[in-house]
């Protein structure tokens, strides 16, 4: 029944030789053998459907094949974003990262061998709470959406309220997670229309009572806009509500931290911080709290602590929290975290470093203001939304916008994000992001392109 | 004498150093107040570390020295399916068509990705025995939550919503599962073990009724032992009109060997991480894609990766949906990990690697065996457990103590205290990927901590002696917590 | 850490938990040594308020170290009348002086008959030989 060993991949260690002296030692006649305890008719007597083996050589054509029909972000002058952004990955991160030491560890609970993680770890706790200016970090989790959901449940716990208020402004990948979190809780998610592309703040004064554990918000929003977080964060502190913001981590150098206009949990996506899009994963999301929520956390936190000859170390620390010891009473059921992309997130804050985290955030904003102002003179486009912005902008076409997508892919531009199949009515809007590694050159070409379609 | 810990990276910081040089502002300079409402502004730049590249590469180099990982030596961590991590793989995600491939992209330009989701999910159907797959799942723990809320959108559609409100899990299952049936809003029901390790019939009997949602099984146990039973657990569970929810993390023992589906599972999740060889990455990234039956397959996470003659789809009209658990498509990079690496193996590769993994697990249980208690006679399949019980009564050394001390030999300790009905208990996996060599130096490091504990007991219960830190204060770091460098000292201390 | 004991004027419950009866209908209640010894460093405790009413055999408060937590089970039925601050503050007073100074709760008793019917030390002590 059983194949030669070895025959198919080069994963595997032992000779036919060895295999025999195991089989010996354990005192049973054959491989099958040992598999007796498995009842004969759960037993698959065929091989399974799969496609024949390959070599590395062969495979790695083919993978590459594979590749070859995706067209990524460096295949075309592309201004995609809507939560995921083409920035810069620095060398250092991906060489870093790369280290098998970091990369093919498990997660550190034998502290002594796994003191690499969990000071970066550490590290990376210690950034967050620079960047949004809270208490406490936790190691990271899956993602920005899972992130905004676990702060909401925290808060719903920690106020014993049962309505969130989760306005149309956030992303919608992030509302249909949060709608899936809260599925079989006791929590309701009541929507705040926008405005102008923005929350409503006097609707969200309106919608506040004492039952509300907690307002969600994204800043700057699903459509790039800096919301009214100052007056909304004191709408809820008057109401006895908490505030739950999700944050671009790179707008944090000029932007003010959450913990300025009185949020209790920051979340965020942590693509933009040395992880490439991947097609959407993996990525990491951050997750931060005053202290009051400590024991609320979801996920791992690094402590620092000692050792028995004095010496500093770091372990994982407040683990009763976790489903490991409490099981149906631990504060979330996470377990694998996005630890090697939360690295990559703390090499790349290391990278960028205090001044560089301000000029991204001065560079991005002038970009995207100058893209903003260039397309406003194009024939037939203009700006729906005055508010200010951050990185992304919206703007409105003479036709649909995912007509406009499909010709310009075809000169090597993809214009960006189309708004329809999120917003209703919103079928000739689009949302373009600008980065770093967006030169003016690139903007104008953009524009230009507009101009031509619409001359 | 271990080397002096590293400073932190805050600690190497000084002004004015820093790694990264941004483009400079290449359209017209405005103040900054001009652009954002100045009460949107931030007072003062967050306190980040301010280093040249060659402090950051060193200090990050200098930390991953203090860590162990696969590449570096055996890591036999039971339940944590510790295998080697092909290289090939990681060179096929870090292609620039996956790597930079935005998820926005429009389908017709993804079509490299969709084709690999869409045969991915297919596979993982075939060796789960079962019809339809997501990858959306982040991780184990998500799969599991993804798999309760499939359970209940099943039972709600068949007006069972309501009554339908117990979750069964043996005693012995990962903390997941009861953590993940809270956050579906379900109880946890216990039920016990028998004596041959196996789920108890008379126990699971008494527990099942019209009340229950489903049964989550992990098969083998995390005892390392097939279910013998588990046909006629199926039985039962089906009889009063639960599911069974298959917990993949052990599926390393059974490809192509035995699928859940065939054993009646209706649900399974995957951890890509363990049993098709993504890089655990110091705690993830990992995936945990779900697989189910056809009755289940409506209500699958949004969108499914659909096909339409040559071209692949992103299927968002799911109006049976349960909804989103992740954003996007899941943790697409791993699955073109899991993706080569089931590419490289093939029907009979993949066999020979469950073949392999049991091989070496009973290797290890028949060497060991006398050196430790055995809870539970049998073979074992891709881990075994042992008790450090009598060594404990005998000399006071723990299981704690005798893992603590193999990190002395250069070697990962196993599981220890898991599965929790098994008192000292050590977890073993090996996994097919070792040698002979590496397993029989295992087991004499094993009997040489075991003689130590005998003649020295305090050579094994003060361990380890010559990692980069010995036993660390963990109550301290609760009672003094220090969760993150303190703001004073962030920037410039220690240079 | 305190030696092994298990004092003869308290009673016993078999979650490993004692009573102090205190007269006037008022009681103490802790952990046993062997409790504390399974716990190992206790480093919370999470209280029950003041004024809440304690169900005989049902958890009243949380106790962890750094590997486990512990639901702590009411030997008896009553009425919170005090919570041990100092084990707020010092858990590992548990640890140090499980019948002393790491006592838990002070509780008006319900039905002191509740009391009489626990486990004597020997009683305990026979019981712990035989898990």
């Amino acid at each position: 029944m059983s194949t030669e060993a070895g025959a198919a991949s080069g994963y595997l260690s032992i000779t036919p030789d060895e295999r025999a002296r195991m089989l010996e030692a354990i005192g049973v006649p054959s491989i099958e053998a040992l598999f007796r305890d498995v009842p004969e008719e759960v037993r698959l007597r065929r091989p399974l459907d799969l496609p024949p083996p390959m070599g590395e050589v062969e495979l790695a054509d083919h993978m590459a094949a594979l590749a070859a029909l995706n067209t990524d972000q460096d295949s075309e002058l592309s201004f995609l974003g809507f939560g995921m952004y083409p920035h810069y990955v620095p060398a250092a991160v991906d060489a870093l990262i790369s280290r098998g030491e970091f990369m093919t560890a498990y997660t550190p609970y034998q502290p002594e061998l796994s003191q690499g993680t969990l000071q970066a770890i550490f590290e990376f706790q210690t950034s967050i709470c620079e960047l949004t200016g809270m208490d406490v970090a936790n190691a990271s989790t899956y993602d920005g959406a899972t992130a905004a959901a676990e702060g909401v449940l925290m808060a719903c716990a920690q106020t014993g309220r049962t309505r969130a208020l989760v306005p149309d402004a956030v992303h919608p990948e992030i509302r249909a997670v949060l709608a899936t979190y809260v599925s079989g809780r006791d929590v309701e998610l009541v929507p705040v229309p926008m405005v102008n592309g923005l929350t409503d703040p006097g609707a969200v004064e309106a919608l506040l009572d004492a039952d509300v554990a907690c307002v969600l918000l994204q800043h700057p929003n699903a459509l790039g806009l800096l919301e009214a977080a100052p007056r909304i964060g004191a709408a809820c502190e008057s109401a006895g509500a908490h505030l739950v913001a999700s944050v671009d981590p790179l707008s944090l150098g000029i932007l003010a931290p959450p913990s300025a206009y009185g949020a209790q949990i920051a979340a965020g996506e942590g693509q933009p911080l040395g992880n490439p899009a991947s097609y959407g994963g993996p990525t990491f999301g951050f997750l931060a709290c005053r202290t009051e929520y400590l024991r609320r956390m979801p996920g791992r936190l690094a402590g620092e602590t000692v050792d028995v000859d004095g010496r500093r170390g770091f372990v994982l620390a407040f683990q009763t929290r976790e489903q490991h010891i409490r099981r149906e009473k631990a504060t979330s059921n996470i377990c694998t975290n996005h630890a090697l992309n939360a690295l990559a997130g703390v090499i790349y804050l290391s990278w960028l470093g205090k001044a560089g985290i301000t000029e991204i955030g001065r560079l991005l904003v002038s970009r995207a203001r100058y893209l903003r102002d260039r397309l406003a003179l194009v024939p037939g486009v203009s700006i729906p939304f005055p508010g200010a912005h951050f990185k992304e902008i919206v703007v409105r076409l003479p036709e649909p916008a995912a007509d406009l997508q499909a010709a310009l892919q075809q000169d090597g531009i993809n214009p960006g994000h189309p708004l329809g199949a999120h917003y209703p009515g919103m079928d000739d809007h689009i949302a373009i992001a600008v980065t770093e590694r967006h030169p003016r050159a690139a903007l104008d070409r953009l524009a230009q392109a507009l101009e031509a379609r619409y001359a | 004498m271990p080397e002096a810990p590293p400073p932190t990276i805050f600690e190497r910081s000084v002004a004015g150093r820093r790694a990264g040089r941004l483009p400079g502002l290449d359209v017209p300079e405005a103040a900054l107040d001009s652009l954002i409402p100045p009460e949107l502004l931030r007072a003062e730049p967050p306190g980040l570390p301010e280093v040249s590249e060659p402090e950051l590469v060193r200090h990050f180099t200098a930390l991953s020295r203090r860590n162990f990982g696969v590449d570096n030596g055996f890591y036999p961590l039971g339940s944590c399916t510790m295998k080697h991590n092909p290289r090939i793989n990681e060179r096929a995600a870090a292609l620039p068509g996956f790597r930079g491939l935005h998820p926005l992209q429009r389908p017709e330009r993804a079509q490299g990705a969709l084709r690999l989701m869409h045969e991915l999910g297919s596979w993982l159907g075939e060796i789960a025995g079962l019809d339809a797959a997501t990858l959306q799942p982040a991780a184990g723990a998500q799969g599991e939550l993804t798999g309760l809320l499939l359970a209940r959108a099943y039972h709600e559609e068949r007006g069972e919503g309501a009554r339908r409100t117990r979750v069964l899990i043996p005693d012995s299952a990962h903390g997941t599962n009861p953590a993940s049936v809270t956050m579906a809003g379900y109880e946890t029901v216990k039920v016990k073990g028998g004596e041959d390790g196996g789920v108890d019939l008379e126990d699971l009997r008494a527990k099942l009724d019209e009340s229950v949602v489903c049964l989550m099984l992990t098969n083998p146990s995390t005892l390392g032992l097939f279910e013998r039973d588990i046909v006629e657990i199926a039985r039962l569970v089906h009889e009063v009109g639960g599911l069974l929810y298959y917990d993949g993390a052990n599926l390393n023992a059974v490809m192509g060997i035995s699928r859940p589906g065939d054993m009646g599972f209706d649900i399974v999740h995957f951890n890509l991480h363990k049993s098709f060889s993504t890089p655990h990455g110091g705690g993830g990234p990992g995936s945990g894609p779900v697989a189910v039956r056809a009755e289940l397959e409506p209500y699958l996470p949004r969108p499914v990766v659909a096909r339409d003659g040559d071209r692949y789809l992103l299927d968002d009209d799911r109006p049976r949906s349960i909804g989103k658990v992740r954003s996007f498509y899941g943790n697409v990079g791993m699955a073109v990990r899991a993706y080569a690496y089931i590419r490289t193996h093939g029907a009979d590769g993949l066999r020979e690697v469950s073949e392999t993994a049991v091989l070496n697990a009973n290797y290890l249980l028949a060497r060991l065996r006398t050196l430790f208690t055995v809870p539970f006679d049998r073979l074992c399949m891709h881990e075994c457990v042992l008790s450090a019980r009598d060594l404990k009564r005998r000399t006071g050394v723990r299981a704690l103590d005798v893992a603590k001390r193999l990190l002395d030999f250069g070697v990962h300790p196993p599981t220890v205290y898991f599965p929790l009905v098994v008192d000292e208990a050590i977890m073993i996996e090996p996994t097919e990927t070792e040698t002979l060599d590496t397993l029989d130096t295992f087991v004499a490091a094993m009997a040489q901590v075991v003689a130590e504990a005998e003649e020295d007991p305090e050579r094994v219960t003060q361990a380890p002696w010559t990692t980069p830190v010995r036993r660390l204060d963990d109550a301290r770091a609760v009672k003094r917590p220090v969760l993150r460098q303190p703001a004073g000292e962030a920037v410039g201390v220690g240079a | 850490m305190a030696d092994e004991t298990y004092p003869d004027d308290l009673r016993y419950h078999s979650e490993h938990d004692w009573v102090r009866s205190l007269g006037g209908g008022e009681a103490l209640f802790g952990i046993t040594w062997y409790a504390q010894d399974a716990l190992g460093e206790i480093v919370y405790y999470e209280p029950p308020a003041v004024g809440a009413s304690l169900t005989k055999d049902a958890s009243y408060g949380e106790l962890e170290s750094v590997k486990a937590v512990s639901d702590v089970i009411a030997p008896a039925g009553g009425e919170v009348l005090e919570v041990n601050a100092r084990v707020s503050d010092t858990p590992e007073l548990v640890n140090e002086d499980p019948y002393g100074d790491g006592w838990l709760v002070r509780v008006r008793l319900s039905d002191p008959g509740e009391v009489d019917a626990l486990m004597d030390a020997d009683a305990y002590r026979s019981y712990l030989a035989g898990l």
